[in-house]
């Protein structure tokens, strides 16, 4: 049987999405003979996870949302496999099992298999039917069911979470959120921003819960109805658990690769064991900051991860370390948009913090910038226009603003436009 | 991957009128209504200055990387083009781009950036004073590119120098159907004759004396013309072996009318061998024969102008071009090689010498284009039949101070060396203006 004999390529990437493609762009950059292989589990062409919530609104349909096509890896000479799950990795034999007793061997590895929806371990939730949406399928099972959902449960309130809760509102479901932390959009926005939102969530009809528990789920035939920490129930025609994603990382058992939050990685994506490499939401990600500030999940990152690991197991000189994540968002609800760019001020901050406020309550828009020794930390505006990119380079630059902070505050679109113009144009 | 147009921006001819952005704001719009402009120009209050936020049309777009609907991608134009059929408006590439290249049109409902108006930017064809330029240059570089080099790779020249690029560009569009002449000086230095019996080139080539090059391209010329072939009979000179040594052959040559095509390398001075002086040597420039003391202050007389005498020889075809102009370059070069089949052509290239004139090798291009902003070297072309015509505007020059401070030939000068140099580019400006005028034709030459 020819399948007998192992495989082997220059390079191999597990996962297709935009951490696994972006390092196949960057490997083809700098490598244009050496033999590549992506291995992705899927059966569909890769799809983005954050098209999904535009699937779910029926906004796009199946068609036409892939992020790459077929035909771009063979432009690329990829070999592009589907259905190719891998089970195990040797790294002792640098060789890589796929489910169907099939082994590759690999000269240099990366890992990008992304993450999978986080199911908390709530009483009850295993013995009833409940949504996930990581997937083009988890997508279209949630479009589907929210058609007749009557009422609808959301656990978490992320992007994911609120996203769905907008689609389901919109198709005329009565929808409850339940999140645990005293916030919407944690760890995205600053409370104030995260009040304004939610403010417009309930003029639409949707119930927000914040700071609240689901302590039980229960069916009630098809359906199910949960049980929140203060007694009270909810019917849930449809229920969503939106709790956050965790690495998918169960295949790397054994394998001898260290895993923490993720993948352990240094500042070129490389992984503990030699010619293996990971990068996106796999990885366990530094922050920018160096501090506690979530870091991951961000679709940029990831990007710039994949980057930095495909020049570096390539060898391209070009190379730089990986900077560290930076929270961003650009989050669009009910015709409205909320951007976040960095991290808000802790709440013991000292005296090198300045955080400057433009429309407090009453006002249409808000914004807020948050500054550390006179260089941006965090940008947070809702209705409020500004170029995300430009405050991100700002903040990896540790521009120094000055007084510059000020004309920030007033007309950040502009002003981050003549720093850019006069610093990195 | 090939190079393709660009707008590029000069923040220092900007007065921020905004009628790029008025322009922009009519041709993106659908309905009549003025539409999100695509181009930002953006005040620095503490500076005075103007900035510019637009699309850069990016080699490697970060905002094509980022978006998760495939609805950016860069085209064999060069155009980052966004696809509303396939945007599902989450904004994400507005975080992927670093220069406001692309933003969200609240009017519009979805972001917007600029697409070069398929070809003819409007905010372009608005700029009055020249701050936005439709870069196209990239064009030629890829249809020459096509084009065979004919030297062999690796010729000797010193770090930063554009005679390489002069002579690849030339040979590569006047084609293997030539025999090159190369008299003494950088060029057969570099390498064109070959080394250790090996040719430098692709073409026959030869290496005449300092004093005989156009009198044996026409011997070349005519006994190929004889024997039925039409050949390109080609000089590559430097200007000693042009103006000086060589004037002798080459002022008969072009009198007589002979059919050559010959190209004068001009770095003013003999700079091969340790730069001296030369008939092209400007007034007041450090060379090895015009040295620096208590007395001396570098060369006391004038450069002579070698393209205007040879334009006085009545030749065919007479061009100056320069290094950081190629689109003129190369046009002068195409119809310099058509008039060498009816008669003499010359072209008179400019030719920064890093080594010999004292300035960074990085910065070639540059002092090229000093030299050309400042009226120091004006760009002209003279063709029999239509008499000499200003290649560009002289009419506004930068002061002559701002390309003179970037040679350290001329890092001694004092006040007075200035104005002496000033007075002498005006004026030298003026009787081109007034050729120009007359319409300088046959008939004055003749």
């Amino acid at each position: 049987m020819e399948r007998s004999a192992q495989q082997r390529f220059d390079y191999v990437v597990v996962g297709a999405s935009h951490a696994g493609i972006e390092a196949l762009r960057a490997i083809r950059a700098h490598d244009g003979d050496g033999s590549v292989a992506v291995l992705d589990r899927e059966v569909r062409l890769p799809v983005s996870p954050t098209v999904l919530p535009y699937v779910v609104s029926g906004k796009r349909g199946e068609d036409g949302i892939a992020l790459r096509e077929r035909r771009w890896f063979d432009e690329l000479r990829v070999d592009y496999r589907q259905q190719a799950r891998v089970t195990a990795v040797d790294s002792a034999k640098a060789s890589l099992s796929l489910g169907d007793g099939v082994e590759i061997g690999y000269g240099k590895l990366l890992l990008a298999t992304g993450a999978t929806p986080a199911v908390p371990p709530i009483d009850g939730l295993a013995a009833v039917r409940y949504h996930v949406l990581r997937t083009l399928d988890d997508a279209l099972a949630l479009r589907d069911a929210g058609r007749s959902a009557g009422r609808a449960v959301v656990l978490g309130a992320g992007l994911v979470g609120m996203h769905a809760a907008e689609n389901l509102a919109r198709v005329g479901a009565r929808v409850t959120i339940v999140e645990m932390r005293d916030q919407v959009l944690p760890g995205y926005f600053d409370a104030t921003a995260a009040a304004r939102i939610e403010a417009v969530f309930r003029r639409h009809g949707v119930e927000i819960l914040t700071g609240r528990r689901i302590e039980q789920v229960v069916a009630r035939g098809d359906a199910s109805a949960v049980a929140l920490d203060g007694g009270e129930l909810r019917d849930a025609g449809l229920l969503l658990v939106a709790a956050g994603v965790r690495p998918d990382v169960a295949y790397l058992a054994g394998s001898g690769i260290a895993v923490g939050r993720g993948v352990v990685v240094d500042a070129f994506m490389r992984t503990t064991v030699p010619n293996v490499w990971a990068a996106g939401d796999v990885v366990q990600t530094a922050s920018f900051f160096g501090d506690t500030t979530p870091a991951g999940g961000i679709l940029p990152d990831a990007v710039e991860q994949g980057r930095t690991a495909g020049m570096s197991m390539a060898g391209d000189p070009a190379v730089t370390a990986y900077p560290g994540g930076v929270p961003l968002n650009t989050y669009g609800f009910f015709g409205r948009r909320a951007l976040s760019v960095g991290r808000d001020a802790p709440a013991d901050a000292g005296p090198d913090w300045e955080v400057l406020v433009r429309g407090g309550t009453g006002s249409e828009d808000y914004l807020k910038i948050v500054l550390r020794e006179g260089r941006l930390q965090g940008v947070f505006g809702v209705d409020v226009l500004f170029d995300p990119g430009i405050m991100w380079e700002l903040i990896l630059r540790r521009v120094e603003l000055g007084a510059r902070a000020a004309a920030l505050l007033e007309n950040p679109e502009d002003a981050g436009r003549v720093l850019m113009s006069g610093l990195w144009r | 991957m090939s190079a393709t147009p660009t707008i590029a921006f000069d923040a220092a001819r900007c007065d921020g009128c905004g009628e790029c952005m008025k322009a922009c704001q009519v041709a993106k719009s659908d309905d009549g209504r003025p539409a999100q402009s695509r181009i930002r120009i953006v005040r620095d209050d503490e500076t005075g200055s103007w900035g510019i936020a637009q699309c850069r049309q990016c080699g490697d777009p970060r905002c094509a990387s980022v978006c998760p609907a495939a609805a950016l991608a860069k085209g064999g134009d060069g155009v980052v083009a966004w696809d509303a059929g396939r945007c599902v408006n989450c904004l994400i590439c507005t975080a992927g781009c670093t220069y406001g290249g692309i933003a969200f049109s609240a009017a519009e409902g979805h972001v917007v950036k600029c697409d070069q108006c398929a070809g003819a930017p409007q905010c372009v064809a608005a700029c009055r004073r020249g701050a936005l330029r439709y870069v196209t240059a990239a064009k030629l570089y890829n249809r020459w590119g096509e084009l065979e080099d004919l030297f062999v790779p690796g010729l000797g020249g010193c770090q930063g120098c554009n005679t390489e690029l002069i002579m690849r560009h030339a040979l590569r569009r006047i084609g293997p159907n030539t025999v090159l002449a190369t008299p003494p000086g950088c060029i057969p230095g570099m390498g064109s004759v070959g080394y250790n019996g090996m040719l430098g080139c692709k073409v026959p080539v030869f290496h005449p004396l300092l004093t005989n090059t156009a009198s044996m391209l026409t011997g070349i010329r005519r006994q190929f013309k004889r024997k039925g072939r039409d050949v390109t009979a080609l000089a590559l000179a430097g200007d000693g072996g042009a103006g000086d040594v060589g004037f002798q052959s080459l002022s008969g040559a072009a009198e007589r009318g002979e059919q050559i095509l010959f190209v004068c390398v001009d770095n003013e001075g003999y700079m091969n061998t340790g730069a001296q002086r030369s008939g092209s040597t400007t007034y007041g420039a450090w060379t090895a024969t015009t040295p620096i003391g208590e007395a001396a202050r570098g060369k006391t007389q004038e450069a002579k102008n070698l393209p205007l005498l040879m334009m006085w020889h009545g030749c065919e075809y007479v061009a100056t071009a320069s290094t950081a102009f190629m689109e003129d370059f190369y046009a002068k070069l195409e119809a310099a090689l058509d008039a060498s089949g009816r008669g003499f052509a010359y072209l008179h290239l400019y030719s920064p010498c890093t080594s010999g004139w004292r300035f960074p090798s990085a910065a070639n291009v540059e002092v090229a284009r000093k030299a050309v902003e400042t009226n120091f070297a004006v760009l002209w072309e003279y063709r029999r039949s239509h008499g000499l015509r200003l290649s560009r505007d002289i009419d506004e020059p930068a002061p002559v101070v701002d390309y003179l401070k970037l040679l350290g030939k001329f890092g001694h000068l004092d006040a007075a060396q200035v104005a002496h140099i000033q007075a002498h580019v005006d004026r030298q400006a003026q009787v081109l203006r007034e050729l120009a005028r007359a319409g300088c034709g046959a008939d004055a030459v003749g």
